[in-house]
């Protein structure tokens, strides 16, 4: 579901393909509802060992991201601080993990790939920027633990359960429609960077 | 005091400055960082500006540390011939990191390399890592702290250039580097360059760099102009904040040097995040500490 609350994007899971298919990238947006953590090793049993994620995840959100979490009094888990990992470590397995599992929103660190692109705009999917080292903030955002999978692979690896409120701001960076911003950054930055590498030299040969 | 009474004493103040730095980052950092916002006009790169600050407030308040990745500890040390616990302060820095990860707590980084096994205790083999200069004749001691991000630390570089390739080389290595891997190591980055004779010197002294405040200058004047000139450049490549665009992506850019051989043009590049935690702490012969890098700290021991 999308709404607008104080000029504020607000998506809640479960998340259809209509509200992923009408946001595009640059968009600002907030996330109500449940998410869950994956980073390389969840991707790899998901992908690589072909194994099924333990609950359904259809129109939730995937976050790469490792917490602290701690145990809290009422036999639950409380999270200490959580931030994004770079997302790019995930972007060969990501066309089958968004393929397999049907999530809609992947938010990380950075920008991802074609394979991640092109799954996007196929099983309508899109894969947003958390901005990172905001870890306080973040875990401020979970409301409540729901639960935890495959805690063999450790602490930051395993397969986290969280409802989340208000967790942003998020920008849309690969969109259903074929824009990827991190890609078209990366080309612009490639550009005035030979700018001003030459700018840079001209003045140097007046100071040496 | 006794001997032991200073050992313990010294523990104690790491402890808390570690895990300070940790939570709050340092006086030149926020400041900075308060001029990028005030300059910056882009909405997106404003509301990044808006959450830093937003995490810095609460990571005080609640204690907890600011980025979810507290880093590697790496310290460098100043250290006078005389000072009195100069023999036991590779292990009070040590067992200081052991307890700062227990008491903060920080995450445990640290992973053995061939047995691949996270030691849990955010030390290992060379771990924490540690520089050494002494000080002749002088009996007091000086330490830099450093928590280094994974993400910072990726786009490390070192090589050695020929001469004749000059500055304008050292310009292209720099900026080659950013372009790069600059939107994922979470800027606005501080950019240390390290310029020597061989990777080895270049590398240490590209570190050294990131230990400098961000409004400091190389004592020689046409280092501190190529300073100027890669942070105006490499702000204008655009980076941004989180790689998102934006008016500035450094906090400043800090060179080091020393000579080199008439054959080679050493250059090292390291980063450091917009969480840059770094800490300079300085102690006299009795204990006694000062630090120039976080004014609102206070042993809690
Ligand atoms: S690069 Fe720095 S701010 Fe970003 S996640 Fe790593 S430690 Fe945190």
């Amino acid at each position: 579901m999308t709404e607008t609350i104080n000029g504020k994007t607000i998506l809640t899971t479960p998340v259809t393909e209509e509200d992923v298919r009408a946001l595009h990238a640059g968009d600002v947006i907030y996330l109500n509802g449940d998410i869950f953590t994956g980073r390389d090793d969840v991707h790899i049993r998901v992908t690589r060992e072909n194994r099924e994620l333990p609950s359904d995840v259809r129109g939730k959100a995937l976050m790469h991201a490792g917490p602290i979490v701690k145990s809290s009094d009422e036999n639950g888990f409380e999270v200490v601080v959580i931030g994004p990992t770079t997302s790019m470590r995930m972007e060969k397995p990501e066309y089958d993990f968004i393929k397999k599992t049907g999530v809609r929103l992947i938010i990380g660190k950075g920008g991802m790939g074609s394979h991640t692109a092109e799954a996007c705009r196929e099983f309508g999917a899109v894969h947003c920027v958390l901005p990172a080292g905001n870890a306080v903030v973040t875990a401020l955002c979970t409301e409540e633990v729901t639960g935890v999978e495959w805690l063999d692979l450790g602490m930051p690896e395993a397969l986290w359960s969280m409802r989340v409120k208000g967790l942003g701001p998020l920008i849309v960076t690969i969109d259903t429609g074929g824009r990827n911003l991190f890609a078209e950054k990366k080309e612009k930055i490639a550009a005035r960077k030979e700018e001003q590498i030459e700018a840079i030299s001209k003045k140097l040969v007046s100071i040496l | 005091m006794t001997k032991q009474e200073r050992i313990q004493r010294m523990t104690d103040i790491m402890v808390s400055f570690i895990g300070y730095t940790a939570v709050h980052l340092p006086d030149d950092i926020i400041s900075k960082l308060g001029e990028l916002k005030a300059a910056e006009d882009d909405p997106a790169a404003l509301s990044i500006y808006d959450m830093m600050f937003e995490n810095m407030r609460l990571a005080s308040e609640l204690g907890r540390p600011s980025c979810q990745d507290t880093g590697f500890v790496q310290y460098r040390i100043e250290c006078g011939s005389r000072f009195p616990l100069i023999n036991e302060l590779e292990e009070i820095l040590r067992s200081a990191v052991i307890k700062a990860t227990a008491d903060t707590p920080l995450r445990p980084n640290v992973v053995e390399t061939f047995d691949e096994v996270n030691t849990g205790s955010n030390t290992g083999t060379g771990a924490p890592s540690v520089s050494w200069k002494i000080i002749p004749d002088h009996d007091g001691c000086e330490i830099y702290t450093y928590l280094a991000g994974g993400g910072c630390s990726l786009p490390g570089h070192a090589t050695v250039l020929m001469p004749g390739e000059g500055y304008e080389g050292v310009v292209r290595f720099v900026l080659d580097r950013l372009a790069e891997y600059g939107q994922n190591a979470c800027p606005p980055l501080l950019v240390g360059v390290g310029i020597a004779n061989s990777v080895d010197t270049a590398a240490q002294l590209s570190k050294e760099a990131l230990f400098r405040s961000v409004y400091s200058q190389n004592p020689n004047p046409k280092a501190a102009e190529m300073e100027r000139l890669l942070e105006d450049g490499i702000n204008a490549m655009g980076i941004g904040p989180q790689g998102m665009g934006g008016k500035a992506s450094v906090l400043g850019v800090n060179i080091q040097n020393a000579a080199r051989h008439t054959a080679t043009l050493g250059v090292g590049f390291s980063t450091g995040c917009w969480t840059h935690r770094r800490g300079h702490i300085v102690f006299d012969r009795d204990i006694n500490y000062v630090t120039d890098t976080h004014s609102g700290f206070t042993c809690n021991k």
